[in-house]
């Protein structure tokens, strides 16, 4: 089972959630957490892993060998990204810019065009008191999160009950962090922030079929609009956590939820089971 | 005309209600939400849509069927696993093109997609120009760039003072397309170990494009160590602390009522705002004199 934890806007308390859900479930099940927020990543911060390994992240980016290079243009006129330009007799390669399809060393007709690595970020994977812990840390001035996302994700283990934590907003990054996933949690306030944002996620992960649910954080803040919404577009609310400044504080600390005020844990269990019944009622109804 | 962006590594630290109170306290400005995957700031200044147009940008692999033979080239050399059984998975396809170029039959086309839209309203404030990035597109940089562009030619043409960018979180393609080329950016963050964290990579972003940077603390008495500890990092690193704003729910109270909070509450919030300003017109001005 693998299961995304995404918001729309920032804050609302994804990383709360992943990290409370995972230290909850690791006694029942082997917990793998994989924190996909590879601009910020915070997951490490509350869960504290031990890490044992860290390897870089690459593209394949070109490097014209200027010997074979007849300054055709072919290169140029296949990137779709402008990676790659030839000005009289010189090519000029833009690595940032390159999102490492090969289709210029492919298509290059004197065969001048090899792939050499650029390092675009990095990945560490490690242990956090029985949790299989991976993540995912884009390098400083590096645009182009989804490769490193996409890595983070190949430690998936579908044996292992996989939580996945999401950067905010709806765009290539969080789509690349959701997919696959059985299901989805949407945190999120009962402001008009973090509605106005809860509707762009929702839209988001029905495009991509994912069943998802919500959770909702700082009840009691701003108005009951998100719960009007939920209830009009029939989406369950699966757990409901009240604004308490004893809470903020925890987290502030680096202190999991669950840690903090233990009687959490056996919400974030319900929590789990409530995905699965709504997983197991929905596999049913769509047999029948 | 100078440009200030807002960013703040970590979502949720107040950027937009920041941003939303320098609209109604600055003179002079365009506004820019330049966060175009989940735009706010529009929520607080009640904008009437002047101008509406389509943004549309990359290109999506699509097999015609019936000249498709099926040879499994494409699937083959796709580096983003976007075809299965010959069909294209749109939301997968980074839209290099490299199948339609190596098809042997010639039976993929690359086709334009609509990724969004993007506006130039009137507010109450002034002029914002926002955009609503297509669900689960890409290319948020270039609708950003675009964002900031428009906004640069109202500033030009109407003769204003400044550009009061709301930035995206993060620091990737979006965060890195808001900033590159802005006279200052103002950090938002929180005194938790997670705003600090964030905060020193958005930091670190700065630095690399050689955008001046300054810090705002918000609700910076819910932990009062780790805003000493934010203090020290910048002044470690030569970074001005602007100002410290306290936790209040007059700021969560205003965004319910759809209105910027300097305009809700006269109270201590309002004044660090007013006070945030000050500090950014002078190190603007401090700039340009050097």
């Amino acid at each position: 089972m693998i299961i995304s934890v995404a918001s729309g806007k920032g804050g609302t308390g994804k990383t709360l959630v992943a990290t409370s859900l995972a230290l909850s479930l690791k006694d029942s099940y082997q917990v793998q957490l994989l924190d996909c927020d590879v601009e910020e990543p915070n997951d490490h911060i509350l869960i504290k892993p031990f890490i044992t390994r860290s390897e870089a992240v690459s593209i394949p980016v070109p490097a014209v060998d200027k010997g074979k290079c007849t300054h055709c243009g072919k290169c140029a006129e296949v990137c779709a990204y402008h990676a790659i330009a030839v000005m009289g007799e010189y090519v000029l390669t833009f690595p940032e810019l390159c999102h490492g399809c090969g289709a210029c060393s492919y298509l290059c007709p004197e065969k001048a065009i090899t792939e050499v690595p650029n390092k675009i970020g990095i990945i560490e994977t490690g242990q956090a008191d029985g949790i299989i812990f991976g993540h995912g840390k884009l390098s400083i001035g590096q645009p182009m999160a989804p490769p490193v996302i996409r890595k983070v994700k190949e430690l998936i283990d579908k044996n292992n009950l996989v939580i996945i934590d999401t950067s905010p907003g709806t765009s290539c990054p969080v789509v690349e962090a959701i997919k696959g996933s059985d299901f989805c949690l949407l945190v999120t306030e009962p402001t008009p922030f973090g509605l106005n944002d809860l509707i762009l996620a929702v839209e988001t992960v029905r495009q991509l079929r994912v069943p998802f649910g919500i959770v909702l954080n700082r009840a009691g803040v701003g108005d009951n609009k998100t719960e009007e919404y939920c209830r009009k577009e029939n989406i369950p609310i699966l757990m409901i956590i009240p604004m308490d400044a004893k809470i903020a504080s925890c987290y502030s600390q680096g202190i999991p939820l669950v840690e903090g005020i233990p009687e959490y844990r056996i919400s974030f269990i319900r929590l789990y089971e409530k995905i699965g019944d709504f997983i197991n009622e929905r596999s049913r109804s769509l047999k029948r | 005309m100078k440009e200030v962006v807002v960013l703040s590594g970590k979502g949720g630290t107040g950027k937009t209600s920041i941003v939303g109170s320098l609209a109604a306290l600055v003179q002079k400005k365009v506004l820019a939400d330049c966060d175009v995957d989940a735009a706010d700031l529009h929520l607080l200044l009640n904008p009437s849509a002047k101008q509406e147009n389509e943004f549309r940008s990359g290109q999506v692999a699509v097999i015609d069927k019936d000249t498709c033979v099926q040879c499994g080239l494409c699937q083959e050399i796709c580096r983003f696993d976007a075809i299965h059984d010959y069909v294209v998975d749109p939301i997968s396809c980074e839209g290099c093109g490299f199948c339609s170029h190596i098809c042997p039959v010639g039976a993929i086309s690359m086709n334009e997609c609509k990724a969004g839209d993007w506006f130039i309203s009137d507010t109450k404030y002034g002029p914002l120009v926002h955009a609503r990035l297509g669900i689960a597109q890409e290319n948020s940089g270039k609708l950003v760039a675009l964002v900031r562009q428009k906004a640069k030619e109202i500033a030009e043409n109407d003769d204003l003072d400044y550009i009061i960018s709301d930035g995206p979180p993060g620091i990737g393609c979006p965060v890195i397309s808001s900033l590159s080329g802005a006279g200052l950016a103002l950090i938002v963050t929180e005194p938790t170990l997670s705003g600090i964290h964030d905060m020193e990579r958005v930091l670190d972003v700065c630095k690399h494009f050689g955008v001046p940077a300054m810090v705002c603390i918000n609700k910076y008495n819910i932990n009062e160590a780790n805003t000493r500890k934010i203090e020290d990092h910048c002044y470690a690193q030569g970074i001005k602390v602007a100002v410290k704003i306290p936790f209040d729910n007059v700021v969560t109270e205003a965004m319910v009522r759809g209105i910027p909070v300097v305009e809700y509450s006269d109270g201590v919030v309002a004044r660090e705002m007013k006070k945030l300003w000050n500090i950014i017109c002078d190190a603007l001005t401090e700039k340009v004199k050097k």
